[in-house]
């Protein structure tokens, strides 16, 4: 589904990442891990196409990451990056009146469906700003399945979240992978979150800037020699 | 040594054998009892011996600014070419000094900046500058979306246009009207004075008609729009660029200039010529109070020399500056709305840029078309 060959990206003069090799397969559950400043979230912009490589290349789905015409993936921001003039409902909506042909009804019903299936059914008139953490990022899900893609990426989608919403967004993840066969690329550290829903993972190194680690969460956690993999997935307080 | 202040805290200097000392604190060492008699704790530590033992053996209590001047103090002991130990600690006096002195230090990723010389800062600050506005980048962007909406129509978010006008003209009418009524009211007042000498009278309602058509009006209502809307335009796309709303814009496929700048743009050119025909109207009746009630004239002889004074041309050419300066006013603040980096400060940043730069920008587009009708003779 997404192949990257030999992917630099940065910012200015400055190198965040360097010389990246992976391949998501479809169908898969992806996790992107790193402590902080390791450059999960240039990764994530570079694959959904608002970064642009300084090398190497990105592939969706043979293609390189759309710049114009509709959306072939939905996308969900850290902070949800809801349109905040605009109700659940018009956020939604709004992929929707863009690029379909559909009337005003059959708009109002899908949305209602999206918003159902994060479980914001009653909030459809509610502004992003009376509503919480939470169920913007829910509402940012609902906006980002609104046509339906084929591959999801997520951004830090627990992060800030209490244990029992995160554990219902891995949830909604998992339901969507199982049921629709979705592609999703989760940007994370949250150890719970990595464990219950990813399959494969790639760890990043802010210090190399490089991929130190890749395969499945569970054998990385117990199999690997590399110190900082295995701080990364056994985090131990000194004063413990 | 006995700090006055606080008796719990007490320090004194043991001289041994073969160049050897002690310091031996005792008490609570808290940062804000020990801070003002730390001085005279570094005088103790400053006579030169081989090797200085910090004693806290009988220490109960360090808090963490206090563990800071100590390890501070042993440094410069060292420094000075002596041996410094701290001795004696045990218990959470430990645990303290383990977790200020002996935590590893965390490799920065980014390279500590250099010092630079004033000339260098100067020329990389506006080296930064330069790059960060992207000027160029949007007029070039501007000039392709622009080209792209002429093409497609619907591309463009016509649908906030009506509610933008309202924002930037409905709203904003009551101060335009107050703003230019005593615009018209002060000219008229600066120039009664004058005239009244030379029983000219009459001539204020020229001045006034003209001065305010021509120049006063446009110009006072769109400085009003720019500090209006302009600053709610460039924090309204600033915040928008630091909550990743333009990068959400961009992954749904739609054109953030389609949808969030040419709507501002269009709404603004649109508003600022009816903005400025109603100031005009409130101007010259605030000439016309003065003139009444200064100048002995009536409203009949007033409104009839104005209405001989002014002419259509005089009323439309005012009007058409403001078109440029409405489009002017929303494409800057739209830019440095969108160029808006790093939370709040950027975007206060981006607004005060945005109305700084609309307001000279007015006063510029203003000065060529003052050049322009006064070469075509108009």
């Amino acid at each position: 589904m997404i192949e990257v060959e030999h992917l630099t990206v940065g910012y200015g003069d400055t190198v965040v990442l360097e010389d990246l090799d992976f391949t998501v397969p479809r169908g898969d559950v992806f996790a992107i891990l790193g402590g902080s400043g390791s450059g999960k979230s240039t990764l994530l912009r570079a694959l959904i196409g608002l970064e642009e490589p300084m090398r190497g290349t990105v592939r969706i789905a043979g293609a390189p990451p759309a710049r114009e015409g509709p959306p072939r993936y939905g996308v969900l921001f850290q902070s949800g990056a809801l349109f905040g003039s605009m109700t659940l409902a018009e956020n939604v909506a709004l992929p929707l009146a863009k690029w379909t042909s559909l009337d005003r009804d059959a708009i109002d019903t899908i949305v209602r469906s999206k918003l159902r299936l994060v479980g914001l059914e009653g909030f459809e008139n509610h502004l992003p700003a009376a509503i919480s953490g939470g169920m913007k990022k829910r509402a940012g899900i609902a906006r980002a399945l609104a046509l339906d893609p084929p591959l999801l990426f997520l951004d830090e989608p627990s992060a800030g979240l209490d244990p029992v919403t995160a554990a219902e967004l891995d949830d909604l993840i998992l339901t969507l992978n199982a049921s629709l066969g979705m592609t999703t690329v989760v940007v994370t550290h949250e150890l719970r979150s990595i464990f219950t829903i990813a399959r494969h993972c790639i760890m990043l190194d802010g210090r190399t800037r490089r991929i130190i680690a890749r395969g499945e969460p569970a054998a990385l956690r117990d199999g690997s020699d590399d110190p900082r993999v295995r701080a990364f997935f056994n985090p131990r307080p000194r004063a413990a | 040594m006995t700090d006055a202040h606080d008796p719990g805290f007490h320090v004194e200097r043991v001289d041994l054998r073969d160049g050897r000392a002690a310091l031996r604190f005792s008490g609570q060492l808290r940062f804000r009892q020990c801070f003002a008699s730390w001085q005279s704790v570094r005088r103790l530590a400053r006579p030169p011996a081989v090797h200085l033992a910090f004693d806290l053996s009988a220490v109960d209590t360090l808090d963490g600014a206090a563990t800071a001047l100590l390890l501070e103090l042993r440094d410069e002991v060292v420094a000075a070419g002596a041996e410094a130990e701290i001795v004696g600690a045990h218990g959470g006096v430990r645990a303290m000094l383990e977790l200020y002195g002996l935590h590893p230090p965390r490799p920065s990723l980014q390279a500590p900046a250099a010092r630079i010389g004033i000339l260098d800062q100067i020329g990389r600050e506006t080296l930064g500058m330069l790059s960060e506005n992207h000027g160029l980048d949007f007029i070039g962007d501007v000039a392709v979306a622009g080209a792209k909406a002429a093409r497609a129509p619907g591309s463009v978010n016509w649908g906030d246009v009506p509610r933008l006008m309202e924002r930037a003209g409905a709203d904003g009418l009551p101060i335009v009207l107050v703003i230019n009524f005593l615009v018209g009211l002060v000219t008229a007042f600066q120039a009664a004075v004058q005239l009244k000498q030379f029983g000219a009278n009459i001539f204020v309602a020229d001045l006034v008609g003209l001065s305010v058509t021509r120049e006063l009006a446009p110009l006072m209502t769109a400085i009003i729009v720019a500090g209006r809307s302009g600053a709610a335009f460039s924090a309204e796309l600033g915040t928008m660029r630091v909550s990743e709303e333009i990068d959400a814009l961009r992954t749904l496929g739609l054109d953030p200039y389609g949808f969030l700048v040419f709507p501002r743009v269009i709404a603004l050119a649109l508003v600022l010529p009816l903005l400025t025909i109603l100031a005009d109207v409130v101007s010259i009746a605030g000439g016309l109070l003065v003139a009444m009630l200064g100048l002995d004239l009536t409203a009949n002889a007033y409104l009839l020399q104005t209405q001989k004074a002014v002419g259509l041309w005089d009323v439309f050419s005012g009007c058409l500056k403001t078109v440029f300066f409405g489009l002017s006013v929303a494409l800057i603040a739209c830019q440095r709305g969108l160029a808006a980096r790093g939370g709040a400060e950027g975007v206060g940043r981006a607004t005060t840029s945005a109305v700084v730069t609309s307001l000279f920008a007015i006063v510029v587009v203003d000065a060529i078309f003052t050049v322009l009708f006064n070469a075509f003779g108009r």
